[in-house]
């Protein structure tokens, strides 16, 4: 049984982005704040803190899941992946790339969160219909309200990875 | 936003939970998905001085049928029981509302129990379990008892769970006739719906017709299939007889001119579904 007192600072420890990371965090200590705060991944942007927006949408163990509404000390000995993780050799990946085809960000403050999102659903669902894609994106806000162009740039990643895998 | 500072438990059996709950009663809350619960946290609409956190406990994650009911453990969440190879059969409203409740990303985290716990009127969970007649289970170091959805949700955010008692599961009657439907009308998809409609077809042919977002807790009635007019007249009677609130989404009129509407359709639509 883990327990952790109202004032104690627990060690937190869990795999952020394939690296074993740790610091130290009070039980009440959000996730969001924790990975900006503590350990300096600053990805991740924190919008409304009641899981609302999505800004701050990350995975845990591969499922995209509010960091604001999860406590850091939850995620002890768990996967976590952000949007740091994306880049491969500092390229944007398939779908960063998409984004940026499609003109699926204007300021970026929603991004980090969108693109963690549907990182987790094309693993899951790779040939979305285009109802399914605004499905997941119900789940975050733009406030710039860019959604055609975010739900061009998921269907062209998804036609990508299609067409990749083609024969 | 920071929540008040609290202790953390995170126990690894059911026992120990229950322990920590009579030890601490009204100062403890329990944490499995957190989807509701962190959000009040963090605007200290609640401030515990405990969160117990039973999401790893491994005798609370599974789902099997039991005794005529599809039976959830307090630490499935939404998106695995949406993803149960034998939903579709076993408990098709299940199948239809689930995709309403909340957002993908919060279905990821987010309990069925704790949908239920949390007794939002609006919810989804709460509503399918009182059309299908479910009950749930409570257990604390006292033992355990059975409780009938329609005599859980006592009210807005309110239920007939004693303070050291654990909601360990659901129960969802597995029905012979599976002709079921749903609807909900919301802001946005995902969004808490305003009103929430479902039905499902009685072996004798009528229909149990249940409402959520319109009453303090999900409303269920048997209604007569005899005739267009007969049905229109029942579902009126129905708005009429609960009322409905005012809020900054809905007058208390619309919502019942929302039952009207949904409520005939999803009769119609249970119906004529395929058996």
């Amino acid at each position: 049984m883990r327990r952790v007192s109202r004032a104690e600072r627990a060690d937190i420890r869990f795999t952020l982005n394939g690296r074993a990371v740790a610091a130290a965090a009070e039980p009440r200590m959000l996730l969001s704040d924790f990975l900006r705060d503590a350990l300096g991944a600053t990805g991740t942007h924190v919008g409304c803190e009641h899981g609302i927006c999505g800004c701050c949408t990350v995975l845990i163990d591969g499922a995209a899941c509010r960091a604001c509404l999860t406590f850091a000390v939850q995620v002890e000995g768990r996967t976590v992946a952000t949007v740091e993780s994306l880049a491969e050799d500092g390229k944007l990946n398939k779908l960063q790339q998409a984004f940026q085809d499609h003109h699926a960000l204007q300021c970026g403050f929603c991004t980090p969160g969108i693109l963690m999102s549907f990182t987790d659903f094309l693993g899951r669902i790779p040939d979305p219909s285009e109802s399914q894609v605004r499905d997941v994106l119900s789940g975050h806000l733009c406030r710039c309200t860019g959604y055609d162009g975010l739900i061009r740039a998921v269907l062209a990643a998804a036609r990508h990875h299609r067409d990749e895998k083609a024969p | 936003m920071k929540p008040r500072p609290f202790d953390y438990l995170r126990p690894d059996t059911v026992e120990e939970a229950l322990v920590a709950l009579a030890e601490h009663g009204e100062g403890a809350r329990i944490l499995a998905g957190g989807q509701s619960l962190v959000a009040m946290l963090n605007f200290r609409l609640l401030e515990p001085l405990l969160l117990i956190d039973i999401a790893r406990i491994a005798a609370l994650d599974y789902i099997r049928v039991e005794g005529g009911a599809l039976e959830v453990g307090a630490a499935v969440t939404q998106n695995r029981l949406l993803a149960y190879p034998g939903l579709g059969s076993e408990a098709p409203l299940l199948a239809l509302a689930l995709p309403w409740v909340g957002h993908f990303q919060t279905r990821n985290r987010g309990t069925v129990c704790g949908s239920l716990a949390h007794a939002d009127p609006s919810a989804e969970i709460p509503l399918a379990l009182a059309v299908l007649g479910g009950e749930v289970v409570l257990r604390s170091v006292r033992g355990e008892r059975r409780v009938a959805a329609t005599d859980f949700q006592a009210g807005m955010l309110a239920t007939a769970r004693a303070p050291d008692e654990l909601l360990v599961a659901a129960r969802f009657p597995l029905r012979a006739d599976r002709r079921a439907a749903f609807r909900e009308t919301a802001r946005r998809h995902g969004d808490f719906a305003i009103v929430a409609v479902a039905a499902v077809v009685e072996p004798d042919g009528s229909v149990r017709l249940g409402v959520g977002g319109i009453a303090d807790r999900p409303s269920v009635r048997r209604i007569e299939p005899r005739g267009a007019a007969a049905v229109a007249a029942a579902v009126n009677d129905f708005a009429w007889d609960l009322g409905g609130y005012d809020d900054m989404h809905a007058s208390p009129r619309y919502r019942r001119d929302l039952l009207r509407r949904m409520g005939t359709a999803v009769i119609d639509e249970a119906l004529q579904c395929a058996a």
